[in-house]
């Protein structure tokens, strides 16, 4: 029962994505949204990484730093080594995901706010790292990336080259949100598995985590690396539709937001990362007219929701309906 | 009787406090070893050098004949020295029987990969865990708490989670942190069954504790501590006609013994 439910709404979700949302924007031909929601897609890969580290008890405010490194390793294969950016893309969140163990076997150890302080100055690190090193080109940064190219398995044409196409956004929305739903899903499994329930009881005691048997280092380590990864990831495929990436790309702002969006959304739903940048993102352009009070309501509306809604934004489903 | 664990000149120095100083004793297969002392006395230390959360400034721990002194504490939970907490230590998040199955981790036969991917050994642990779980909350009298969360069970029923949560790792030795602290009298002697239930699944039980009657009624062999020294060891009946034991109560403040 609960299991056919769930498949209709991923067949609903799916439908809406992928052939509503496109319908509706060449229907009334809002193009610039879909860059808009092109970005809700990435940015909501990113978020959900800093859910998992949400999952093992660690407040995140790093996911800056990783996102950034995933987009200068992606953009540094195609530019300077002509890899394909297809490759570059997996390969962006790997890298990520091996330097978040170099740098996660220390900091782990620490909790709370001090674990925040020490991801919130990485943000900072990486982004001075990008302006000091010459494989990154300074300040300049890196411009006229080019296009994705396309991928065909024997002779058969499953992504068109990129820069053949009149109109790239819907083709990087599509795989944007192609891409979303493969990160979400993969992270549902692993909180409904017995991973889950480890890194449940990491957060919720790491003492006796320990003294049930629980390699509570490693457990950290893998959450944190599967963080970055999504990080990576996120970052890549957004400097391969900007084609471009500088040091400020990803900033400070960038990894409290991405912190945000988890709070927002609600730390106890896989899929609150994703409803929470698809609110904080569109919130935050709807309150665009209201000029100068802009920031002054956008975070009095944060402050209020997360007072009220503790919880998140996915807790008012408890209200709507009985979870079956 | 075999000797399952062997406390051999341990020493735990805190800058230049001595929390406890050259003690030495040894635990039994399948007794019920106390651990005494006032408040102070070094007892919780002792503890936490036993379950390795702590590392010894001097002197070993070993188990069945093997070092665990230096381990880190999941190791040697997975050898089979399991400790429990004071108060409330558990997942509060999760429901009582979560909690109880989660304690199964150590007994799975899956990886991890292996439990993401849903495999065959991997349910098969997961069916097992679950039976497991059920007849250990039966056998605890947690039975109609099953689904409930943790955080809101009352007291005792909280201490026998944390014994359910301990009997999961399938211990050979459980190291109980006061396991009657806080108790009213019917209470304590439920915990004291509990705990005898315990040793009859052939679980060796060392516990640390203050309540007197419950130790000498439930104890095989008592240690007594104070101030980091031990100063006696021996029967509920020998530790009662210990004129230093004695001694050591009647100048602490807020202690009784029991008799």
């Amino acid at each position: 029962m609960k299991r056919t439910r769930n498949i209709l709404a991923v067949a609903v979700f799916l439908l809406v994505v992928l052939v509503g949302v496109p319908w509706l924007i060449e229907a009334t031909g809002r193009l610039d949204l879909y860059y808009t929601l092109t970005s809700v897609a990435l940015l909501s890969i990113a978020s959900a990484g800093v859910w998992v580290t949400f999952y093992i008890g660690r407040i995140n405010i790093g996911q800056g730093a990783f996102a950034l490194m995933g987009g200068y390793v992606s953009a540094i294969l195609v530019v300077q080594y002509g890899v394909s950016f297809w490759l570059t893309l997996p390969l962006a969140g790997l890298f990520c995901a091996a330097a978040s163990v170099l740098i996660g076997l220390p900091i782990l150890r620490l909790r709370g706010v001090y674990f925040a302080m020490v991801t919130l100055v990485l943000t900072e690190v990486a982004r001075l790292l990008a302006l000091a090193l010459p494989i990154t080109n300074g300040a300049k940064g890196m411009v006229s990336i080019p296009l994705p190219g396309g991928i065909s398995i024997f002779g058969l044409t499953i992504l068109p080259d990129f820069a053949t196409l009149a109109n790239p956004r819907p083709a990087f929305y599509l795989v944007s949100v192609v891409l979303m739903v493969l990160c979400f899903a993969a992270l549902y499994r692993l909180v409904h598995s017995r991973i889950g329930k480890l890194c449940q009881s990491l957060q919720q005691n790491e003492e006796l985590a320990s003294s049930i048997g629980v390699n509570i280092a490693y457990l950290r380590v893998i959450a944190y690396a599967i963080s970055s990864f999504l990080g990576g990831l996120g970052g890549a495929m957004f400097v391969a539709i900007s084609q471009s990436i500088y040091p400020s790309s990803f900033t400070v702002t960038d990894s409290v937001n991405f912190m945000l969006n988890c709070f927002l959304g609600g730390l106890g739903h896989v899929f609150g990362p994703m409803i929470g940048t698809f609110v904080l993102y569109f919130g935050w352009d709807f309150l665009f007219e209201t000029g100068e009070f802009q920031l002054l309501i956008f975070s009095s509306v944060l402050i209020a929701l997360m007072l009220f809604l503790p919880n998140g934004l996915l807790s008012l489903r408890l209200f709507g309906k009985k979870q079956g | 009787m075999t000797e399952l664990l062997q406390i051999k000149a341990v020493t735990k120095r805190f800058g230049g406090l001595v929390a406890v100083n050259n003690v030495s004793f040894a635990v039994r297969e399948r007794e019920i070893l106390s651990v005494i002392g006032p408040n102070g006395a070094g007892k919780s230390t002792l503890f936490k050098l036993i379950s390795s959360f702590l590392n010894p400034t001097s002197g070993e721990v070993l188990f069945r004949g093997e070092r665990i002194s230096g381990l880190a504490p999941h190791i040697v939970a997975r050898k089979g020295v399991v400790r429990t907490f004071q108060e409330t230590t558990i997942f509060k998040g999760m429901t009582v029987r979560d909690n109880v199955i989660i304690a199964h981790h150590l007994r799975s036969n899956a990886s991890l990969a292996g439990f993401y991917l849903g495999t065959t050994a991997a349910r098969r642990d997961e069916d097992e865990f679950g039976r497991s779980a059920d007849e250990i909350i039966d056998f605890l009298d947690l039975g109609a708490q099953r689904h409930e969360i943790a955080s809101t069970l009352p007291h005792g029923h909280l201490r026998a989670l944390g014994i359910a949560i301990g009997l999961a790792t399938n211990p050979t030795v459980l190291l109980l942190d006061e396991p009657f602290a806080g108790m009213n009298h019917d209470e304590t002697v439920r915990a004291v069954e509990m705990v005898r239930g315990v040793r009859k699944r052939g679980v060796t039980v060392l516990l640390v504790e203050h309540d007197m009657p419950a130790v000498m009624n439930i104890s095989d062999r008592i240690v007594v501590l104070n101030f980091g020294v031990k100063i006696a060891e021996g029967t509920p009946k020998e530790i009662q006609e210990n004129e230093k034991v004695i001694e050591a109560y009647l100048g602490a403040e807020d202690e009784t013994i029991g008799f």
